[in-house]
């Protein structure tokens, strides 16, 4: 972001050296103006975002070292019990640890729910995302518009939405069943199966529209070439088409799977909180079982599977820029 | 073998307009489903019997619904006057000065909201909160206010920091050559140009604000309940044709100030 200097412009006229010098001051305190005009403007973000978003979660790295407290809360002494609790299980008798998978389940049902919905939402949002950047340009609009649409309206609601079709006595159900296919509801709700559905729906537009903007650029001059050489439209997807539009899949596929991965309302409606992910568990810590070192481990841990997966985008992101 | 076909042929794959028919088919089904048995007369929320506004009555007349909207809506209107302020300052800050070291950190805070998971923030924020009112013994729906701000301020930024980078700097250097004040460029070129995209933000943030679920649940206190909180507790108790109204009118308000988004957004 380059953004030009205005040029001094009155130079006192005196020797070459002098003149150059004023210019070093005169740029000098433009700078020095520029910088302070700069901070003074960034400033209430930084201020208010530093205080109220970073800050936390500094407070909450140190509450997972902590024990948890009567009602809630901390007591301040020092603990790793959120961290041992996290893989071990302690005998209520001789407390001895026994390795317990039951925390470690639910990050790895996540992470899974997470991955599948993403590449669900790839799968589907490709083509829809291709088929897009295919129309002419002022079609391209209001397809983007119906398809942003979804994604600005309440989550909760278009949850909801689709536990009043999925459920026993939703409109698939009492469909299928007023047609005589099946005898008894198919027990959609409250599945892992709901959970998957209803992450897909609810990210597939965080999906298309990366994978959007990268297909946009495509020059299908490369297409046409590929198929002057006698590619088969298979080979024309498998070599041009999917490696041009691939900063977009990542961006798509990370955009998808970290709120996937942290999601609270689809797990709580459509799981029926007999399926707990991730998000579930960290607000079931704070809320009912009131162990905050725990919540907060179980938090940090979260953050921790997210940075990660980010390193690796980045990486692979910055890998793919070198090639192209 | 392959004969060289038109360019509308080459740019189509086989199936993907029916996929891409479906996928929307997919996105609107159940809000279309939503919406219709709103207007339901009868209690089921599968069978049809007639037209009528009764669920709609019935959600206005309700007193929780009408103060939970009125705490989201204040909420949200604090949220979105100091978010946009704030974005609109740093969205300045980051196109129209020279590029600076610490500038890729400002974005990173400024964007921090959106890269941590949303429940993340909601248990982080708790705690922090809960510790500033035991030593304060301040409480109050000013909490709720500034958590919102919080994270609404990168969703303002993002299509003002988008109208600034694609302004031109001529009309601004232009002035300065005329000899206007920094500050007169900044009122009579800069601001008005870029009003398309405050407004753009302001609505954003608006909208997300209004929609927050997890933040709102864990640190709101009692008498604090917003409208989608409210919503959220109707449903765990039993689904009900007057939570379809009231998500109808959520649906249709966001709606509309997404569209006016869109018309103020494509305006050049």
């Amino acid at each position: 972001m380059m953004v030009a200097l205005p040029e001094p412009q009155s130079e006192p006229k005196r020797g070459a050296e002098a003149n150059a010098a004023n210019l070093a001051i005169a740029r000098k305190a433009i700078e020095g103006g520029a910088r302070r005009r700069r901070w003074q403007l960034l400033s209430p973000s930084i201020i208010v975002i530093g205080i109220f978003g970073l800050f936390p979660l500094t407070i909450t790295l140190i509450y997972s070292f902590l024990s948890p407290g009567d009602f809630g809360g901390v007591t301040w002494e020092f603990s790793t019990d959120a961290y041992v609790q996290f893989l071990f299980e302690r005998d209520i008798f001789d407390d001895t640890l026994t390795f317990s998978t039951t925390y470690l389940s639910i990050y790895g049902r996540s992470i899974g729910l997470a991955f599948g919905a993403t590449v669900g939402a790839l799968l589907i949002g490709f083509p829809m995302a291709y088929f897009i950047a295919s129309k002419p340009p002022d079609q391209r609009n209001l397809w983007l518009f119906l398809i942003t649409l979804p994604f600005w309206t309440n989550l909760l609601i278009r949850t909801y939405a689709i536990l009043l079709i999925i459920r026993d006595e939703g409109i698939i159900n009492v469909s299928l069943q007023g047609l005589g296919i099946i005898d008894a509801p198919l027990g959609m709700l409250y599945t892992d199966g709901a959970v998957f559905l209803g992450l897909i729906y609810s990210y597939l537009p965080f999906m298309v529209l990366p994978l959007y903007a990268s297909l946009e650029k495509l020059d299908f001059k490369l297409v046409e070439a590929a198929y002057d050489l006698y590619a088969t439209r298979f080979q024309v997807l498998r070599h041009i088409i999917v490696p041009m539009a691939k900063p977009g899949i990542v961006a798509g596929c990370i955009l998808v799977f970290i709120p996937g991965l942290g999601a609270f309302i689809t797990p709580e409606l459509l799981g029926g909180g007999k399926e707990l992910m991730i998000g579930n568990l960290i607000a079931l810590q704070f809320g009912g079982s009131r162990n905050w070192p725990f919540g907060s481990a179980a938090a940090l841990i979260l953050m921790v599977v997210v940075m990660l997966s980010l390193i690796i985008y980045v990486r692979y992101a910055g890998k793919e820029r070198a090639h192209g | 073998m392959a004969k060289p076909r038109r360019m509308k042929d080459l740019r189509k794959q086989p199936g993907f307009e029916f996929l891409a028919y479906t996928c929307l088919f997919f996105l609107y089904a159940p809000i279309v489903v939503l919406v219709i048995f709103s207007f339901n007369d009868n209690r089921s929320v599968v069978l049809w019997t007639e037209f009528s506004f009764r669920w709609y009555i019935e959600a206005f007349d309700n007193d929780g619904i009408r103060e939970a909207t009125i705490i989201s809506l204040k909420v949200a209107a604090v949220a979105t006057v100091f978010s946009t302020i704030f974005a609109t300052m740093a969205a300045l800050a980051t196109t129209r000065t020279p590029s600076y070291r610490g500038q890729t950190l400002a974005y990173a805070i400024i964007n921090q909201p959106l890269m941590v998971p949303e429940i993340v923030t909601a248990v982080a924020t708790l705690a922090f909160f809960t510790l500033i009112k035991k030593l304060t013994g301040v409480s109050g729906i000013g909490y709720l206010m500034l958590a919102h701000t919080v994270f609404c301020i990168p969703f303002a930024y993002m299509p003002i920091r988008a109208r600034l980078e694609d302004m031109n700097l001529t009309l601004e250097q232009a002035a300065a050559d005329l000899y206007a004040t920094p500050f007169q460029v900044f009122r009579s070129v800069t601001l008005p140009l870029m009003a398309p995209g405050i407004v753009a933000g302001a609505m954003l943030a608006f909208v997300v604000s209004l929609d927050d679920v997890i933040i709102s649940l864990l640190i709101a206190g009692p008498g604090e309940t917003t409208l989608p909180i409210y919503i959220l507790g109707q449903i765990r108790r039993g689904i009900t044709p007057e939570i379809n109204a009231v998500s109808t009118l959520l649906l249709g308000l966001t709606v509309i100030l997404v569209a006016a988004f869109f018309m103020v957004g494509r305006k050049k």
